[in-house]
């Protein structure tokens, strides 16, 4: 599946839970939403090898 | 992971509440719980004339398209801080959201006004850009409210900008910042608008999550001088608590407000509170000191402002009508 995060794009070759993407990547879930096929989704979601992800980072400065 | 209310799949999982909510559902209960602040803080009463300042992110695009939803007519006003490819971004943005929206938006722009960008004028100033923004911003967004009629400034200040605040305050016994955030601050007739902060008890999250699933589009990228804010890093370390104790910036800022009430109704009062309030002999804008600082910075600078404002969008706010439904 083709993850979009920080500006680059990720490849990853097979099905995982939303959770074990954002462990991967190392981010806090309170921090990050995650976009699957223009919608959100939770953390016990399964994204599949054709899914179009977009991890979202929620925390703004100022 | 089911939605709590309808059985369908979530969208959200709100583990601070214990519950996870779909789409719907879930800009239901966000929409309830601005209102209830609203409602219960007594932010925005009938009568008012609130106007929001936007930044093109996605709390303050949030509660401008909200508060309307709401029935809560109000403008915006953007101060564009000539940040070259983020500032022009950001009223794009801004001008889509008061295009669906109808309503008008003013345009403060530093860089043709003030001569400088936010850059420049930080270093004329010898401040770190987020400081000088934070005090231009402050005044001129009293100033559109003074100038222009509105009542109440609106904010989108939410719950993980007031824990950050608050955290670093306490981290290093700011006494003099720490008992001054409040959810609501009360007008100085004729020197200082109200302002208020809907979004108080909201967190980031909630906030990015109703902006994308009302479709609002809004600037994701960070603006280039926050980078290494320390209220971002304050923001990292509390949800690192909140992802292994949910509803810990919730139980922070809730208890901050506790104490905030039991001060006020023992009577103390804190040293800047004791301090007398005078009011800048240029515009009239509080101070501690004979000029405030902006109209300081002005003179020092040799800077000349009119207070120029862009008009984006045909619609005015009719100030006979209630704003509250």
């Amino acid at each position: 599946m083709k993850v979009e995060w920080d500006g680059k794009s990720y490849e990853f070759a097979k099905p995982m839970l939303v959770a074990r993407l954002l462990e991967e990547l190392s981010l806090n879930r309170e921090a990050h939403l995650v976009v699957a096929n223009n919608k959100l989704v939770t953390e016990d979601y399964r994204l599949e090898v054709h899914d179009d992800v977009k991890v979202i980072r929620v925390i703004s400065g100022g | 992971m089911k939605c709590r209310v309808c059985g369908q799949p979530a969208s959200i999982n709100l583990r601070s509440y214990k519950t996870a909510l779909c789409d719907s559902d879930f800009l239901s209960f966000f929409e309830k719980r601005v209102r209830t602040t609203i409602e219960k803080y007594r932010l925005i009463t009938e009568g008012d004339i609130p106007i929001v300042a936007v930044s093109g992110g996605k709390d303050s695009l949030s509660l401008w398209y909200l508060m309307n939803k709401l029935g809560i007519e109000c403008d915006g006003v953007y101060i564009d801080l000539g940040i070259e490819g983020y500032s022009d971004t950001s009223l794009d943005k801004i001008k889509k959201v008061a295009d669906a929206l109808k309503r008008k938006v003013y345009v403060f722009r530093i860089r043709s006004v003030l001569d400088k960008g936010i850059d420049g004028l930080a270093r004329a100033m010898k401040r770190v850009p987020c400081s000088a923004c934070g005090m231009i911003k402050r005044y001129i967004m009293n100033r559109i409210c003074m100038d222009k009629g509105y009542n109440v400034l609106v904010t989108g200040h939410n719950l993980d900008d007031e824990a950050s605040a608050l955290f670093g305050n306490v981290l290093y016994w700011k006494k003099e910042y720490l008992w001054k955030k409040d959810i609501v601050l009360e007008a100085k007739e004729g020197h200082l608008s109200k302002k208020v902060k809907p979004l108080f008890l909201c967190s980031e999250r909630e906030s990015a999550a109703y902006a994308i699933m009302s479709d609002i589009d809004y600037v994701y990228e960070e603006c280039p001088f926050s980078m290494n804010a320390k209220s971002i890093i304050y923001k990292g370390m509390l949800n690192t608590l909140e992802e292994s104790s949910p509803g810990t910036k919730l139980m922070f800022v809730k208890g901050y407000l506790r104490a905030l009430k039991d001060m006020g109704s023992a009577g103390e009062t804190t040293r800047e509170e004791a301090r007398e309030t005078k009011y800048c002999v240029n515009c009239g804008y509080p101070t501690y000191g004979e000029k405030c600082s902006f109209c300081w910075a002005l003179e020092k600078f040799g800077l000349h402002c009119s207070l120029k404002f862009d008009e984006y969008g045909s619609y005015s706010i009719d100030s006979e009508r209630a704003v509250m439904t």
